[in-house]
């Protein structure tokens, strides 16, 4: 085996919870882009990936890539008759935040306050950490999102009755328990496999 | 029962065909495939490559085993079992997932403001006993699989140089990355699923009586 890790001298490795968009460094080698098959393209499901060092390093094994990517997309996009953007992507940011993935919790908390317009609160819930008073019905799917990222697992029927009490229907539970389960994976592909860094893009 | 179901999900969940929770994630059916097709792409992958089909179902069943998940573990080690005459890994897991079960997340942060939520913990190596049992090449997967679980902030390129010292490739190691951190994903799909099932069957009850 020829295979080896790549060390980088990342000089701008982010120390904090940020909103900024940060760039990736792998530490296995994507694959070649100049060598990707059709496999891989499907693997791939967007082509703009192709250009993503994360991406190419996932395609290796292209068939499991292609069905989390599609996991990912109806979790996060299909937004019928359930719960709006900007909460699954805050389920994503304090998932992240107290995984500590902080260059997963830079991407959605991004998303979240697009989709919100709520910049300091998410900005507090980065700085502050999960505990951070966001409001009833934030703070239920932040206490929902922590508690099922915790090991052992301790979501149980008292959030859910805290989801329905600030209004979510069982459908929307639903969107909570996904965003935030999704998130565990997300957040151990991307911190097992590189390191975040300023600037860049990933 | 109406007719059988063979997402994972579901069985784990314990989630009825035409149960309420299964119109549920009917309506997420892009989502619900695709978690049924990661599972397939993990477990039942087109070519297996550089990870033996055992040897997948034996780290299942630990990362289920170390969430404290019994329903989960005990699906993997029944796969194990119908994949491999692999007993010996079997008692050797269980006897891992009890020395690996701890409370998470931990680990630390890089080094700045953030260290003050630094939080110690087990650091998990497998006994010698597992280590006979289980071999060198496995035994680094488990350990990396606990960091996963457990720490995940504190993955680095050493643990990964680990995988490669031990003899997996690069992309063993992306499909073992991806393996473990599916399972925790499904683990805790399944746990809220199963949590809200529960919620509705008491609201159902209580309605009945009520009525």
């Amino acid at each position: 085996m020829t295979d080896s890790i790549i060390v980088h001298d990342n000089k701008n490795e982010p120390v904090v919870f940020t909103q900024d968009e940060l760039g990736w460094l792998p530490w296995l080698e994507p694959f070649p882009e100049a060598d990707l098959t059709e496999r891989h393209w499907a693997g791939l499901v967007d082509k703009s990936r192709a250009k993503s060092d994360y991406f190419r390093l996932l395609v290796r094994d292209p068939e499991i890539l292609e069905a989390r990517t599609k996991t990912d997309k109806d979790i996060f996009y299909n937004t019928a008759d359930g719960l709006p953007r900007a909460e699954r992507e805050l389920a994503a940011a304090a998932t992240s935040r107290y995984n500590g993935c902080i260059y997963c919790a830079s991407v959605h908390a991004r998303f979240a306050t697009v989709h919100s317009k709520r910049r300091d609160d998410v900005q507090r819930l980065l700085d502050k950490g999960v505990g951070t008073d966001l409001g009833a019905r934030w703070n239920a799917i932040v206490r929902a999102s922590v508690a099922l990222a915790a090991t052992p697992i301790a979501f149980g029927e008292q959030h859910v009755a805290e989801l329905r009490s600030v209004g979510l229907d069982d459908a929307e539970i639903v969107d909570v328990i996904n965003s935030a389960a999704f998130f565990n994976w997300a957040n151990r592909l991307m911190l097992s496999l590189g390191e975040p860094t300023k600037g860049s893009d990933a | 029962m109406g007719t059988e179901t063979s997402d994972i999900i579901d069985i784990l969940a314990g989630i009825e065909p035409g149960s309420s929770l299964d119109g549920i994630r009917a309506r997420r059916l892009q989502a619900r495939e695709n978690a049924q097709k990661s599972y397939l792409a993990l477990f039942e992958p087109v070519e297996f490559g550089d990870v033996a089909a055992a040897e997948r179902y034996a780290v299942a069943a630990f990362v289920a085993g170390i969430h404290g998940e019994p329903a989960a573990t005990g699906f993997y080690l029944a796969e194990l079992a119908k994949a491999a005459d692999k007993l010996a890994w079997a008692d050797a897991l269980k006897a891992e997932i009890d020395r690996g079960r701890t409370e998470g997340p931990y680990g630390a942060f890089p080094v700045g403001p953030l260290s003050v939520e630094d939080k110690a913990g087990l650091i998990y190596r497998v006994g010698a006993d597992g280590q006979r049992a289980l071999g060198a090449r496995l035994a680094a997967v488990l350990e990396h699989a606990h960091v996963l679980v457990f720490r995940p902030r504190d993955a680095s390129p050493a643990a990964v140089q680990a995988l490669l010292d031990a003899g997996w490739s690069t992309t063993a190691i992306v499909t073992l990355s991806q393996l473990v951190a599916f399972l925790s994903f499904q683990v805790r799909a399944v746990a809220g699923l199963r949590t809200l099932g529960a919620s509705l069957g008491h609201q159902a009850n209580a309605a009945a009586k009520a009525s």
